[in-house]
């Protein structure tokens, strides 16, 4: 592009004082005025908090007790006492989709907060030294280029118990490899940069230098990717839940409302069955992908508005 | 592809872990505990099946029968391994070969259009789509599309049969490529492919969009080529280069969308007998099954490089 | 410095308002491509950039005119603007005539006939600009089969003929050969050979050599001058190099911040310059024959300007050393002063360049 010469320019002189700090305020500045742009994300917060408020609130928010069996109505769709409807069982479905977001998004959270943890520091170890650790973590994620990702999933949560938190264990176990890998190449790119250099030839130890300098120049990288693994933790709970493989009654979760509803798929008239939690998973998902091309934008104004 | 064959040592040590996990979770002679003598019979059963050897022997003998061609016998239904899966590959191979087919035009057609019409509705509506397309478990597009475009068309219009089928490859009596195959086909490829068609079409969008800022786009257009051409004859061919590899590594995902799309439209393939080994606890066939998916995949990648060299004059000299 | 005679008397310099037109002509031809009040502005998050700012200049039949600035004073936005080439958001306003007729905003298939027809484009990096998945003799082919309808054996034979004429030797084999098979140099000569494919009226080379060795950059301006007599094209020379200027183009335009500096003939530009950018640019050239001992290159101080806060007045002026900071250079945007025929300086002081003091 012809018009790349005098853009540069202009980002150059903008981004001029980064100083002795990797992490200069000005730079958060500007990440917020960024991120603020991004109407999307910002509306994704709103509606992931919102989420969040909702399914942990259940306790007092929700209108009726969890789990509770009503045999004697007749299940039916959304009415004005049931905003949801009710299902088979004559059980709320509002009360049980906000107790099943609490499962799913307790594992997606977790997941993203664990996998993120030890992605980093293993990550940064890799690129940092290099050696077998660098090499494990590649042939380890290299495993899924042949292999589906289900499939091992299925297999691990079978091992491990079918309840939420060996979920959030296997995700976190098989998560972990993409950060570190993320991590992995931003450490080796800033690894080269003036500043390490200087920083290590006074004389900062390893250690030193990963924490100090390397890892704020990665932060970006690492939300993002943070938010890729709530999303795709998510979509893993209550796929294997579907087919069998995951949660069971009498917990809850957005997997297995869906499972349940498996009646809607030869009724059409219990269609609200599927939609609404099917709804609320869909949405968690958008609002966390958007959450992070908004953080992606905000870090990496370089990168294209919205590609994947 | 390197990396695909480095990754084979990781795969004999994962398959110890599958059976590993398979072994210490389930109990194959659990069947036999109801039967009259059950306990002369599981001892028997589990001297048959080398279960009272250690665990690494175990998977040692697996291996070593494996690399003589031997993949044993189910310990649900106590047929060969091979014969089983060589049954199911079939319904599963058609899946992905359609599946494959479909995603890259429908891709390819969207990334090309959104990128020459950078910013205009139709991008944005395909954006759009796209996000919702990712943001949608796979699953959950099937439960969708069975009760919108199944259930609903019979429940209003009456149908004895409905315009789509949402059970199995054919018809029963049927066989054969014909309109009763197209009608089970288009359910089970559009939920297999809706992540993928998603995805890659963003992927395709980026990567025309590259392709037209690029130097060679501009000489094209400054020898007086018309806009058309060089859309379709200069930056078309480029842009493809990069959506090869993408999807390359994206086969094995796919076979992870065939576990769910078996099992929601009742396909028995590879998907449904993964889903039945793995409940059943079966371990020599999911053993197997873990096997022949690698080799698909290090196929498919092969024949991604020859689809690279035939695009890239670059690749096809070095 | 050169000691320069102080040419022109004030009394006699015309002041010209834009656009104008040079008093003679290098021939007695009419321009074959006229240049008038051309500016190009690209919107960005940042502001508007101004990449050409009110730029007139005529491209007279056969003549070599070099284009000479450094990189982001406008010169490669002016030949895509020429050529209907630059991105849709870019904002062109101003006149670009092609023997006469207006083609500036002209419908995307009166341009299209004329790109690559009579006007012709070589660009700078000639791996990036020739397209990797077609033979080199494909592309040079297709140049000539978009505006002209050839049999296929005829098509070849002349692909083989304008590899030959621009010095690839083998030309048959060569092309049948991709474009990352081809040598640098080469890449350029194929550039060339498609380029000149239809015998074009102007040839519009964008810093066609800055990508090469000192060397093959020598024979790649060579092939250009040998086509030059051949063709009877124009040759609008687009280059940051003046050395490249030098040897090869009759006239010179100076571009800074978009803006035309000054105007001339190369020998009124490198011995007789008339602006302060000019003399800038020819004392940071570094002189073999005359090397003093301890001597350090001169350099122009300050910044290029930012395209989108371009000084006030003279764009120039932060730099100058000869700027009035108080008066007129801040103040007023300089006009173009024509000091002698043909020869245009824009500077406030011109004409008096040579008695003004100099700043440290």
């Amino acid at each position: 592009m012809t018009t790349s010469s005098p853009e540069t320019m202009a980002a150059a002189e903008l981004a001029l004082p980064p100083g002795a700090e990797p992490v200069a305020r000005s730079n958060w500045q500007l990440f917020r005025r960024r991120f603020f742009r991004h109407k999307l994300a910002v509306l994704s917060i709103i509606v992931l908090f919102f989420l969040i408020l909702v399914c942990f609130g259940a306790s007092w928010l929700a209108p009726f007790p969890k789990n509770q069996t009503n045999l004697l109505i007749t299940p039916g769709g959304p009415s004005a006492k049931h905003w949801f409807g009710t299902n088979e069982v004559g059980q709320d479905l509002l009360t049980q989709v906000m107790y099943g977001g609490q499962i799913s998004l307790k594992i997606g959270l977790a997941v993203a907060f664990f996998s993120t943890v030890v992605g980093v520091v293993v990550g940064a170890m890799a690129g940092f030294y290099g050696g077998w650790i660098d090499q494990g973590l590649s042939r380890g994620t290299d495993l899924f280029l042949i292999v589906p990702e289900l499939a091992i999933l299925g297999v691990a949560i079978q091992r491990l118990g079918r309840s939420d938190n060996s979920f959030i264990i296997v995700l976190a176990a098989l998560g972990w490899m993409y950060v570190a890998r993320v991590v992995r190449g931003q450490v080796l790119s800033i690894k080269q940069k003036e500043f390490v250099e200087a920083a290590r030839a006074s004389g900062a130890s390893g250690t030193r230098i990963v924490v100090r300098h390397i890892l704020p120049n990665c932060i970006g990288p690492i939300m993002v990717n943070a938010t890729l693994a709530i999303a795709a933790a998510v979509i893993a709970e209550s796929t294997l839940t579907y087919l069998g493989l995951g949660l069971q009654p009498p917990a809850t979760s957005w997997g297995i409302l869906l499972n349940q509803a498996e009646s809607a798929v030869t009724e059409t008239s219990k269609f609200y069955l599927v939609f609404f939690p099917g709804a609320f998973l869909v949405l968690t998902v958008l609002a966390v992908n958007f959450l992070g091309d908004g953080l992606r934008d905000a870090f990496d104004p370089q990168s294209e508005h919205g590609s994947k | 592809m390197r990396r695909i064959v480095y990754s084979v040592p990781v795969l004999v040590i994962a398959s110890f872990f599958v059976f590993w996990g398979i072994r210490t979770t389930y109990d194959p002679t659990a069947k036999f505990r109801a039967s009259r003598d059950s306990a002369r019979i599981i001892a028997a059963k589990r001297k048959e099946l080398g279960l009272d050897k250690t665990i690494i022997a175990q998977w040692w003998t697996w291996f070593t029968h494996f690399l003589q061609g031997n993949l044993g016998v189910s310990d649900r239904t106590n047929d060969r391994v091979w014969g089983m899966l060589t049954h199911a590959m079939w319904p599963s191979l058609q899946l992905m070969f359609w599946g494959t087919m479909f995603a890259l035009v429908i891709a390819i057609a969207v990334g090309v259009y959104s990128a020459v019409k950078q910013y205009s509705i139709g991008d944005y509506a395909f954006t759009g789509i796209s996000y919702i397309g990712i943001a949608m478990p796979t699953f959950l597009f099937g439960l969708l599309a069975i009760s919108l475009l199944v259930t609903l068309p019979v429940t209003k219009f009456h149908l004895t049969h409905p315009y789509l089928y949402s059970v199995g490859l054919h018809s029963s009596g049927k066989s054969g490529f014909n309109i009763d195959y197209l009608r089970h086909l288009v359910l089970p490829v559009l939920t297999l492919t809706v992540q993928s068609v998603a995805v890659w079409s963003r992927f395709q969008r980026a990567s025309m969009l590259d392709v037209l800022h690029a130097d060679y786009v501009r000489t094209a257009r400054a020898k007086g080529v018309p806009r058309r051409k060089v859309i379709f004859r200069h930056a078309f061919r480029n842009a493809l280069i990069p959506l090869v590899t993408v999807v390359a590594l994206d086969s094995a995902f796919l076979i992870g969308g065939l576990v769910i799309t078996e099992q929601i439209f009742s396909i028995s393939g590879m998907g449904q007998l993964f889903l039945f080994s793995l409940t059943g606890g079966d371990a020599p066939v999911l053993l197997g099954w873990f096997l022949v998916v690698a080799v698909f995949v290090i196929v498919f990648n092969l024949l991604a490089d020859l689809m690279y060299g035939v695009l890239d004059p670059r690749i096809r000299i070095s | 410095m050169t000691q320069i005679d102080p040419t022109g008397d004030p009394e006699t310099n015309r002041i010209l308002e834009p656009p104008f037109v040079p008093a003679v002509a290098p021939s007695d031809a009419p321009p074959v491509l006229s240049v008038r009040g051309l500016s190009v502005e690209f919107p960005t998050d940042d502001g508007v950039v101004r990449a050409v700012d009110d730029l007139s200049f005529d491209v007279f039949p056969n003549e070599t005119l070099g284009i000479v600035g450094e990189s982001g004073s406008g010169k490669s936005v002016t030949s895509l603007a020429i050529l209907g080439l630059l991105p849709k958001q870019a904002r062109v306003r101003g006149e670009v005539r092609f023997r006469g007729d207006n083609i500036l905003g002209a419908k995307e298939n009166t341009l299209r006939e004329l790109r690559g027809d009579r006007i012709a484009m070589i660009f700078q990096d000639a791996l990036a600009a020739l397209n990797p998945v077609f033979t080199v003799g494909n592309q040079i082919a297709e140049s000539i089969a978009v505006h002209h309808d050839l049999p296929k054996r005829e098509l070849e034979a002349r692909v083989v003929e304008l590899l030959d004429m621009v010095g690839i030797s083998q030309p048959a084999q060569r092309a049948k050969q991709y474009p990352h098979e081809f040598s640098g140099g080469m890449r350029q000569r194929a550039m060339i050979a498609m380029s000149i494919a239809n015998d074009p009226d102007v040839l519009i080379a964008d810093e066609p050599t800055t990508a090469l060795d000192v060397t093959i950059q020598a024979q790649v301006l060579d092939v250009l001058e040998r086509i030059q007599t051949r063709t009877r094209s124009a040759i609008m020379l687009i280059t940051h190099d003046l050395g490249v200027v030098a040897g090869v183009a009759a006239r010179v335009i100076v571009m800074y911040a978009g803006r035309q500096a000054e105007l001339g003939t190369v020998d009124e530009i490198f011995y007789e310059p008339k602006h302060p950018y000019t003399r800038g640019l020819l004392a940071s050239l570094p002189r073999v024959d005359r090397r003093v001992v301890n001597e350090r290159l001169h350099r122009i101080e300050g910044q290029p300007p930012s395209l989108i806060f371009v000084p006030s007045g003279c764009a120039f002026h932060p730099r100058c050393p000869y700027a009035d900071l108080q008066g007129l250079c801040v103040s007023e945007r300089p006009p173009s002063v024509e000091l002698s025929v043909g020869h245009c300086s824009d500077c406030h002081f011109a004409a008096t360049l040579d008695e003004r003091p100099v700043r440290p």
